[in-house]
């Protein structure tokens, strides 16, 4: 059976906006709470798939940008909760508990976090890609549980879900309606870029970096850009994450996410918009499912993932559309 | 600060770079050999250790363990790379990066399935307890000398190996024109599979060794292979002599580091922020180190430059 790409796409989309209603209706709020973390893990696998699968960077350490937009509304939610003051030498503030406020931090400290990080990592390709992005994650990761003022390895407990002006955030339905519409506006962020100049140039990097470069554009600079733009928008889901669980730690830094993050998009389809979305969707249900069946539903996880990779190329999507896709 | 505390430490940067060697020999082989990423080298650390700490307290023996660590590495290495590595050599690395991530999970809870969650013990044997008394009068614990020596014998060993027999030269033609070396008709599949069971016996020797002076647990291969990845990647991917100073440079680094920049920091700093940044910026030492050598060479320090 082969379906066109596009009527899946919006099929999903409905499908995850319609859950949660229908969830509301029969009230089962827990339901929504579910639905609100597979939308927020999509918007950081839609970050990560921006380098991973239109530039074929291979980052395994994404974590370092969720875990930053985590501790970013962390920092800032504690200061305004403890009413203490964040001195940074150059700035003063008393934290804030304002979302938009929040996201934009995030995003800023993500991005130039993803500048400096790329500057060194983009140096290198292939394995040495890989292997340091890990390393940069584990670094990250060490220094938060070494970070003994923002709670070291017991993390940050927010009490109060951060504000948004105009809705009551407490109340599941609403902030996964802002968690959705902000997934959505990456998505069409990110199909416009598609088909953009840069979007085009990142595609055609990832085939012939050599080509590329003799068409007389910077590979450096386009994938820099790329990694800086999916390091901002993985950023801002690990802010929303953050905020959906009240709680940062020095886990949103580990390792195993990254790992996670790559797994989502593979499941759903490399290099396809919505590739990400479906992943995660997926990985969530199976989580919830599996998990309650079985403590050790990771091992069925380990071999529907085998599964995928030696016999599935291309995901679900890839299964569906009857295309491939993308090869990285 | 007394010159004894120095050598003590160093001592044990040692002790940590060797084995973490142990780690790195393999998975640089591996790499260089058959171009494989191979994440679930901790997983074959994880199967070391607990065959030792399984058969140590079944028979007694710890002599025994390490029997068991080498043979339960070397037989799980045999059979993931016929099942599954061996699909993965032509694929590209994003494949090769997850399949041997869902290796990771299915060992991992593979493992916490069959021993439970609670951590396993490995007593160090009597013979190798306690203190020896080294010249200049610094005492020394006897088993962290001999993981030393352990692991500087599987350096030479493996030198050997690699410069020495035929086994040898055909891994190194191996790494140079695997094509040309199956025309001369060396069984090249047979050829890897081997590489890949010696890779992860060594995994699992160090895996037993290190498991008498840390606990047994799940999970406890995974921060031991990131360091190895961090040891290969200064190193140089593929090269073996990279691997070594690698791993000295990263056991050092991380154990002096620990010790020594707080007392640093304390030179200019309030003693209770010194301890706390000096021990936060000691965390990130080695990645701090592999960040410089980087800049300096993109393919680690003996690397193929490209």
């Amino acid at each position: 059976m082969r379906i066109a790409e596009h009527w899946i796409n919006g099929a999903v989309l409905i499908g995850i906006a319609a859950l949660p209603l229908w969830a509301l209706f029969i009230d089962e709020p827990f339901t929504i709470t579910l639905v609100t973390r597979a939308v927020i893990l999509a918007l950081a696998a839609v970050g990560l798939n921006i380098v991973l699968g239109f530039g074929g960077l291979v980052s395994f350490g994404h974590a370092v940008f969720f875990g930053l937009g985590g501790y970013a509304m962390g920092i800032l939610a504690y200061h305004a909760q403890t009413y203490t003051v964040l001195d940074l030498g150059f700035f003063t503030t008393e934290g804030t508990k304002s979302m938009p406020i929040i996201w934009l931090v995030a995003m800023g400290i993500s991005a130039i976090a993803a500048f400096f990080i790329g500057l060194l990592c983009l140096r290198t390709s292939g394995v040495y890609f890989i292997m340091i992005t890990l390393a940069f994650g584990q670094m990250f990761y060490y220094f938060a549980i070494s970070w003994a003022q923002y709670g070291g390895e017991d993390g940050l407990s927010i009490y109060v879900r951060n504000g948004f002006p105009g809705l009551n955030t407490l109340v599941p339905i609403q902030f996964f309606g802002i968690c959705f519409a902000l997934l959505c506006l990456v998505l069409i962020l990110k199909a416009r870029l598609q088909r953009a100049p840069f979007g085009l140039a990142l595609n055609a990097l990832r085939q012939s970096e050599a080509r590329v470069a003799t068409m007389g554009l910077n590979p450096m600079r386009i994938k820099l850009l790329a990694f800086v733009l999916s390091g901002a928008i993985t950023g801002l889901a690990g802010a929303l994450f953050a905020d959906l669980n009240r709680f940062v730690s020095p886990a949103m830094f580990s390792w195993q996410f990254s790992g996670e993050l790559i797994v989502l998009i593979i499941i759903g389809g490399v290099g396809r918009l919505m590739g990400p979305v479906i992943g995660a969707c997926v990985f969530v249900a199976l989580e919830h499912f599996l998990g309650g069946l079985t403590d050790f539903w990771h091992v069925y996880l380990g071999l529907i993932l085998l599964g995928i990779v030696l016999f599935g190329r291309g995901g679900l999507l890839g299964l569906l559309t009857g295309k491939e896709g993308a090869h990285v | 600060m007394s010159a004894i505390l120095i050598i003590e430490q160093v001592l044990n940067g040692l002790q940590f770079g060797v084995m973490l060697f142990l780690m790195a020999a393999g998975l640089t082989l591996i790499f260089g050999v058959m171009g494989l990423i191979n994440l679930a080298h901790g997983s074959l650390y994880m199967v070391g250790a607990f065959a030792a700490a399984a058969v140590a307290g079944a028979t007694g023996s710890f002599l025994l363990g390490l029997v068991a660590a080498l043979a339960a590495a070397a037989l799980a290495g045999t059979l993931i790379e016929v099942v599954v590595i061996r699909r993965l050599y032509a694929a590209p690395h994003l494949d090769q990066v997850l399949a041997t991530f869902a290796l990771i999970l299915v060992f991992s809870e593979g493992t916490r399935w069959i021993f439970g969650s609670f951590p396993l013990f490995l007593e160090i044997p009597d013979a190798l307890s306690g203190p020896v008394t080294l010249p200049g009068g610094i005492e020394y614990p006897l088993y962290r000398l001999t993981l030393i020596g352990i692991g500087l014998a599987i350096a030479v060993g493996l030198w050997a190996l690699i410069e020495r027999t035929r086994i040898g030269i055909q891994i190194r033609a191996g790494e140079n024109d695997r094509e040309m070396i199956a025309a001369l008709g060396v069984d090249i599949s047979r050829l890897y599979t081997l590489i890949f069971a010696l890779g992860a016996a060594l995994a699992g020797l160090a895996g037993a060794l290190v498991g008498a002076i840390q606990s047994v647990q799940v999970g406890m291969g995974e921060p031991v292979l990131i360091l190895a990845f961090v040891v290969i990647v200064i190193g140089g991917i593929g090269s073996i002599r990279g691997a070594f100073i690698g791993a000295l440079l990263v056991g050092l680094t991380d154990t002096l580091g620990g010790v020594f920049l707080p007392e640093v920091f304390k030179l200019f700093m309030e003693p209770g922020a010194a301890q706390k940044s000096g021990a936060a910026i000691a965390s990130m030492g080695i990645y701090i180190l592999m960040g410089c050598v980087l800049v300096w060479r993109p393919t680690g320090l003996f690397g193929a430059r490209p």
